[in-house]
């Protein structure tokens, strides 16, 4: 715990004393905070590279993500091509990847190593990176008016273990696809063998034992690439728990005066309750690849039961179960969807709010029904386990327990609806991405009231329909979350507005083309398609789906083109697009009233910020705009915004009466 | 204008509106609680995987004798228990500002800890000496030749579970001993909330032992020891 001895911002208790001096806790905070504070660093490293500004490191990880999204991205459109017309000869494909393409032609190992570097980085690097690591830290501390986080030198630190974990995962590729660099001493002796053809590990995302406890022997891409892999999720199961704990302190500690646990934005409340899963969830599956590693390279037998034969000889290893490994590992897994989508719906329902010009409706059961979700969700990780052979009686817990699942998923959809009914809806970028989600969560989610019973889950686990229903609900709701945070958070990140249009231009494309993608994997998925699946030329039963097939890998090379549209409006926004005020969309919470944009390195200018409401104060009777910001002390005067703000808007932004408090005593 | 004193009245009074710590405690002692449940986790992800394995297995080995092998557990866990007393003389000299006492005090917890680390890693390498293994047993040993005849259906994953979970506490005390090394050193400029800190952390890897030491040392006493 060395970081803990780091000076740490003084707490928001101790900018206060002198305002009001009668609060007793407020003193008593006070003297326990330590009265450092970091200034604003200089020089471009301190800056922009080991930065431990919370806002510079949301930047970083937002990055990372982008990276990981459009990596991933690439490799689910080469497994459409394989799927579609298998055995062609892809010219290009032999000069990126000479082993696992032999003249053009992806080998089977080769898609199932897609598939894992797909999975991986996707869950992992993109779906639990961007909304919790990006924006979670980015607008956390501001919304709840903190200076930073309650632990800067920290969460500095899991930006920087976070990315050594991609980059260990990226090395797996190297060490499997190259002989090169696949057959050197330290691969084949302290890795377990490498170099052989594929694109990594093929064990595939959940990385099922016995086959990925077992190394080399076990076949190609289960050398060293799988030793990567799994140390790459155990080095980020270490840097989502040091980011979940700051999360947590960072909000039960650092809120503002006002800023009671019922004023906090829904974002807020998703973060908090995504971070109490993160940092319950991670530690098991940190545990179990613990044990993995142990079975991969110390000999023992964890996850390998006895019996098992490679190339007709007998494996020393016995006594152990695949089964516990998918218990440990679902434990986690199950509360990482929710780690996923969590995030995503308060960003909707903040965004929701804002441009219907509407409170959210049913404040406090969204609150509650987002707890429900994250403690049913550690409760259902049978569900994923239907087929191993479990008791009847337990999956009948299992499949119970998941059910119940849809009624806070419904008391949040049906709120979303209520938040939008009889609205004059602004439908601008973030919002269309908002109501996107709403719609791909619904359309996934139903699914799921499918899959949750054992009976109908026996007949179409591992096939396409489990696979649609996850990428819907988990995959591409989550990713149209993180869109409209983007859109929507932008001009407070980069100081400049996105371009609507062409923002317009990506969501369409978008979300027809993920529709056109995972609809028709549902009629697959029942028709009997597996998934995890080279290609499906020896199955006859399965030809007549083939036009389905190619629906779907065209509408999955449009929808990935579209991403570049988006990718370009994000780069090219940040240095041209139109200088945006401090509060654009005329939202209430907290982030909108820095007093410059992008904020000041301790994001209030010295003095933080009281709060007087609640979060969602839109279309307020008598007051002067049609929303009123959390720093308004009366309702019938004018929005307060941060005193010294020099950019002035136009759009009713600024204080009409000055009484803002801020660096006014 | 409004006024503070005029808006403070508009306030919610109690601990959880803001601008204040609602548990009273600062961001590191809440952090290091955090910490301490996410690695109870991972203690009990451990611990529960070693039940399963054991429940499951057709035959479990209980090679444990009373004396030694319990009597020298007794003994390590006793150094931790007295380790944890001095921890909290530590803490209460340390709430008196009594610099000099904690830090002797936290001296005294660091040597519980050596101890208790000399004699782990000593029971370590007298069972690596007679056989026990990572994987199993090693080829002709002592243990290899007692289990064959006692245990013919013994998972061999009782050296697997006791190398990890003991292992990975051993790491665990082996880091709180640093920990605390550091927190003596610098003791001038620490708080009290610094010491009291060091000290959950210095319970909890106790905590723990009291979990393993039953689970995988009592559970494994030999009650009907092979005559020789």
């Amino acid at each position: 715990m060395e970081e803990a001895t780091t000076p740490i911002e003084p707490s928001a208790a101790a900018t206060e004393v002198g305002a009001a001096g009668t609060d007793a806790h407020a003193e008593a905070a006070a003297a326990h905070a330590p009265h450092g504070h970091h200034g604003p660093p200089t020089g471009f490293i301190r800056k922009y590279i080991f930065s431990i500004d919370h806002k510079v490191i949301g930047i970083q990880y937002l990055l990372l993500a982008i990276f990981a999204a459009f990596t991933g991205m690439f490799m689910s459109v080469l497994m459409r091509l394989n799927l579609t017309w298998p055995g062609h000869k892809w010219t290009i494909l032999e000069t990126i990847f000479p082993l696992g393409a032999p003249g053009g032609v992806m080998t089977p190992e080769f898609y199932l190593s897609l598939v894992t570097m797909h999975g991986t980085m996707m869950v992992f690097f993109v779906l639990t990176t961007a909304p919790q690591g990006g924006f979670g830290n980015y607008f956390l501390p501001i919304q709840v008016g903190a200076e930073d986080m309650a632990f800067p030198v920290l969460n500095m630190l899991s930006f920087w273990v976070t990315l050594v974990g991609l980059l260990v995962l990226i090395s797996a590729i190297f060490v499997e696809g190259s002989t090169i660099v696949g057959n050197t001493d330290f691969v084949n002796n302290f890795l377990g063998g490498g170099g052989t053809g594929t694109l990594g590990p093929i064990g595939g995302w959940t990385g099922y034992p016995p086959l990925s406890a077992l190394g080399k022997v076990a076949g190609p891409g289960q050398g060293a690439g799988a030793t990567l892999w799994i140390t790459s999720i155990a080095i980020f199961c270490i840097a989502s728990l040091l980011g979940a704990l700051n999360f947590i302190t960072t909000l039960l500690n650092m809120r503002t005066r006002g800023m009671s646990l019922m004023r906090m934005p829904l974002t807020c409340w998703s973060w908090f309750t995504t971070a109490i899963l993160a940092l319950l969830a991670f530690p098991v599956l940190l545990a179990a690849g613990v044990l993995l590693l142990l079975d991969r390279h110390a000999g023992t037998s964890f996850f390998i039961p006895g019996g098992l034969v490679f190339n007709d000889v007998v494996q020393a290893h016995k006594g152990g179960s695949p089964i516990l490994w998918q218990h440990l590992f679902w434990f986690f897994g199950h509360p990482e969807v929710y780690i996923a989508i969590l995030p995503g719906m308060g960003a909707t329902s903040h965004i929701l709010s804002t441009f219907a010009r509407k409170p959210v409706f049913g404040y406090r059961a969204m609150v509650f029904a987002m707890f429900a979700i994250g403690l049913l969700g550690f409760f259902v990780w049978g569900h994923h386990m239907f087929i191993s052979g479990m008791d009847p009686r337990t999956s009948i817990a299992f499949s119970v327990l998941t059910l119940s699942i849809g009624v806070p998923s419904a008391i949040k959809t049906f709120n979303w609806l209520g938040t939008l009914w009889g609205a004059k809806i602004r439908f601008t970028v973030p919002m269309m991405f908002a109501i996107g989600f709403v719609s791909l969560f619904v359309a996934g989610g139903i699914t799921g009231l499918v899959l949750g019973q054992t009976s109908l889950d026996l007949f179409i686990h591992d096939g396409y329909f489990v696979l649609a229903h996850f990428h819907l609900v988990m995959g591409v709701a989550a990713i149209f979350g993180m869109f409209a945070g983007v859109y929507f958070w932008f001009p407070k990140m980069f100081g400049r507005m996105m371009s609507e249009r062409l923002g317009q231009l990506h969501f369409w494309p978008t979300f027809i083309g993920v529709y056109c993608i995972f609809v028709p994997m549902h009629i697959m998925g029942i028709v009997g398609m597996p998934r995890r699946y080279a290609s499906f030329q020896e199955y006859d039963f399965l030809r007549p789906l083939d036009p389905l097939v190619l629906l779907v890998t065209i509408a999955a090379i449009v929808t990935a083109a579209a991403q570049f549209i988006f990718l370009f409006n994000f780069i090219w926004s940040i240095f041209k697009g139109k200088r945006a005020s401090g509060n654009p969309w005329e939202a209430t919470t907290l982030e909108w009233v820095t007093p410059t944009t992008p904020p000041p390195h301790d994001n209030f200018g010295g003095h933080l910020p009281t709060v007087y409401r609640g979060p969602y104060e839109f279309a307020v009777p008598d007051a002067p705009e049609d929303y009123v910001m959390q720093t308004t002390p009366d309702a019938g005067e004018g929005n307060v915004a941060a005193a010294g703000a020099g950019q002035g808007s136009g759009q009713g932004v600024q204080g009409s009466s000055g009484n803002g408090h801020n660096g006014q005593h | 204008m409004t006024t503070h004193a005029h808006t403070a009245e508009r306030l919610t009074a109690d601990d959880w509106s803001g601008g204040t710590f609602p548990y009273h405690i600062g961001h590191k002692k809440l952090g290091m609680w955090l910490f301490i449940v996410s690695d109870a986790l991972t203690f009990s992800a451990l611990l529960i995987g070693y039940s399963y394995v054991r429940v499951s297995s057709d035959q479990w080995a209980t090679p444990f004798a009373f004396s030694p092998s319990i009597l020298f557990s007794t003994s390590m866990t006793l150094c931790l228990l007295a380790s944890s007393f001095t921890m909290v003389m530590a803490v209460a000299a340390s709430a008196r500002r009594d610099r000099r006492k904690a830090r002797r005090w936290i001296g005294a917890t660091m040597l519980g800890g050596l101890t208790f680390l000399a004699l782990h890693i000593y029971e370590w390498l007298h069972l690596i000496e007679e056989g026990l293994r990572p994987f199993g047993l090693a080829q002709g040993s002592a243990f290899a030749k007692e289990w064959t005849e006692r245990w013919p259906q013994a998972s061999p994953l009782f050296g697997a579970t006791f190398f990890a979970i003991t292992g990975l506490h051993m790491f665990h005390v082996l880091t709180g001993v640093i920990y605390l090394g550091y927190i003596a050193l610098r003791i001038r400029r620490k708080t009290h909330e610094d010491v009291e800190i060091s000290g959950l952390y210095w319970h909890f890897v106790d905590l723990v032992w009291m979990f393993v030491f039953p689970l995988i040392y009592l559970l494994s006493v030999d009650f009907h020891p092979a005559v020789h």
